[in-house]
């Protein structure tokens, strides 16, 4: 008895002297800000948009194959939103953690579905990853680690989706990096989209959030496959050469077409002197103002 | 060694440590003077030194070309400040001489560019870019602002948030005032002299380790927003001053 009451005595001296594991409750709903990319994440990108997307030639051949009429197939109504809808997407986030029903530790943290994209489910309990050989789809598996106050999450096994609206494409071998760091009631995610398929660099996002009294949904409606009229064994697509919109954003922003292609060099200051010739501001905004 | 054993030694070594440290600590109080308070310097936990380069991923038509007059989307602006943006003219801006207004610390994060940030003093970063050839100072230590005009850069106090614990979560709050009006885009969108930024200047691990810096970038201003205009700037680390190319402020471009 007393050897154990000994022991308790020590455990808890050594308890107190041992700092906390720092964690932070992200817990809550988070209104989404979305002041940045704002046509990107709501209403959709403009037509063959790809400036500052790190895109390779895979990934802009594949782009430009794109139809948006291909979502009107059955077998890919749903295809397209993976985690990274997180990052690209217009919606609030609600976020609540799952205890160990034996231990109380925090075994995942959850970030909630919406609209067709699956719940984001965060491993904390150290399970290992499953073999890159199992099922990939558009929920993928996600682990977590914290650096102190800030929550990494990795998210691997996912299907083919979008990194775009606009036919910028990821691959299954893409994996999903996402950072979460809290200010008081304000929530940055920095997202980091790598993808050895259709990317030079790492592909970089960020989103910010306000917490909310008033509740976001736990989850979202399911994507419903419907009948739109394609008929069976036609592939929406635009051959090489053949896509009608490259000239969009220079038609409707003055933003030379090479811009709209893409690549990693799109995203540095030295590109601007590049298109400064060729650049030509429209007198007046005409289309998707605010 | 049996498992009973080392379960003691490690118990005891542990236990040795956590009663020491407080002995430790109040041997250091008996007489001798209070440390002096850490400075700014020394009590970072991050390093955010150095020369880096904007990634330009969002936002792209607002900050790499200048957008046409009337293309505002996504500020939450009052009506009044709609009404100045509608009568931006740019040939007007560049008349004028005042070619800095879309360079001001609200916006100064969103021009492509780069960073150089260093130490100033033990209490004092420094944050120059070459775009626009600015420089922000940000203080730390209770700091006051001196009294006089509202500036471009206004007057920033900085101070540390996090951090510790071998974790690299710290952030640099940054609060600015006195600032004088400007622009939030360079087609004209406002900002005005009553204007108040609130800035967290943060490293986050990219997936090759390196260090991305990030800004979030909180701007309120009664007259002429709605509600906090919130973004947030990437920057990429660079070795040195190689791609460091200072250019003047514009009003077109």
């Amino acid at each position: 008895m007393i050897r154990n009451s000994t022991l308790i005595a020590l455990a808890l001296v050594l308890s107190a002297s041992v700092p906390a594991r720092a964690e932070i409750d992200l817990s809550g709903s988070w209104a989404s800000i979305n002041h940045e990319d704002a046509l990107e994440r709501g209403a959709g990108p403009n037509p063959d948009d790809w400036a500052g997307l790190p895109f390779n030639e895979s990934g802009r051949a594949k782009a430009l194959s794109f139809s948006q009429s291909v979502i009107s197939m059955p077998e890919r109504t749903c295809w397209f939103q993976t985690q990274w809808h997180i990052a690209a997407g217009p919606f609030s986030l609600r976020m609540w953690a799952v205890p160990d029903p034996i231990t109380g530790k925090v075994q995942a943290w959850v970030v909630a579905a919406w609209e067709t994209r699956a719940p984001m489910t965060i491993w904390m309990d150290g399970r290992p990853r499953p073999s890159k050989n199992a099922a990939h789809d558009q929920t993928g598996f996600t682990t977590g680690v914290w650096n102190g106050n800030e929550l990494i999450a990795t998210t691997t096994h996912l299907k083919t989706g979008y990194i775009r609206r606009n036919g910028a494409a990821s691959s299954d071998q893409a994996t999903i990096t996402t950072h979460f760091r809290r200010h008081g009631d304000m929530l940055t995610l920095t997202l980091f989209m790598e993808d050895p398929v259709y990317l030079t660099e790492p592909y970089i996002l960020t989103r910010s959030y306000n917490l909310s009294t008033n509740p976001v949904p736990i989850g979202g409606p399911p994507c419903i496959v419907g009948d739109e009229g394609v008929e069976s064994g036609r592939v929406p697509h635009y051959l090489p050469g053949k896509n009608p919109f490259l000239d969009e954003i220079a038609k409707r922003y003055g933003i030379p077409p090479d811009a709209a292609l893409g690549g990693a060099e799109t995203m540095y200051p030295e590109y601007r002197e590049k298109i400064r010739a060729k650049f030509v501001r429209p007198a007046k905004c005409t289309i998707n103002c605010g | 060694m049996s498992p009973k054993l080392s379960l003691v030694l490690a118990l005891g070594t542990l236990l040795g440590t956590s009663l020491a440290m407080p002995v430790a600590l109040s041997a250091q109080g008996r007489g001798a003077a209070p440390p002096p308070p850490q400075t700014a310097k020394a009590a970072a936990s991050i390093d955010l030194t150095g020369y880096w380069v904007s990634v330009v991923t969002e936002d792209w038509r607002y900050r790499m070309v200048t957008p046409a007059a009337g293309d505002y989307q996504g500020v939450p602006m009052t009506p009044a400040a709609r009404a100045i943006a509608d009568a931006w003219d740019p040939a007007k801006e560049e008349a004028s001489g005042d070619v800095c207004k879309s360079y001001g610390a609200p916006a100064l994060l969103r021009v492509p560019g780069r960073l150089h940030i260093t130490w100033q003093d033990d209490q004092t970063l420094r944050m120059e870019s070459d775009a626009g050839k600015q420089i922000r100072t940000f203080h730390f230590g209770g700091w006051k602002a001196p009294a006089g005009p509202h500036t471009i850069q206004g007057d920033s106090v900085a101070e540390w948030e996090g951090g510790g614990r071998g974790a690299t979560d710290a952030s640099m709050k940054v609060t600015t005032s006195n600032l004088k009006a400007g622009f939030l885009r360079k087609n004209g969108v406002p900002y005005s002299d009553n204007a108040n930024l609130t800035e967290y200047y943060e490293l986050i691990a990219q997936p090759d380790g390196a260090p991305l810096l990030v800004v979030t970038i909180v701007t309120t201003d009664p007259a002429y927003l709605r509600q906090p205009f919130v973004i947030t700037s990437h920057f990429k680390k660079e070795p040195n001053a190689a791609k460091w190319n200072p250019t003047a402020c514009s009003a077109t471009w």
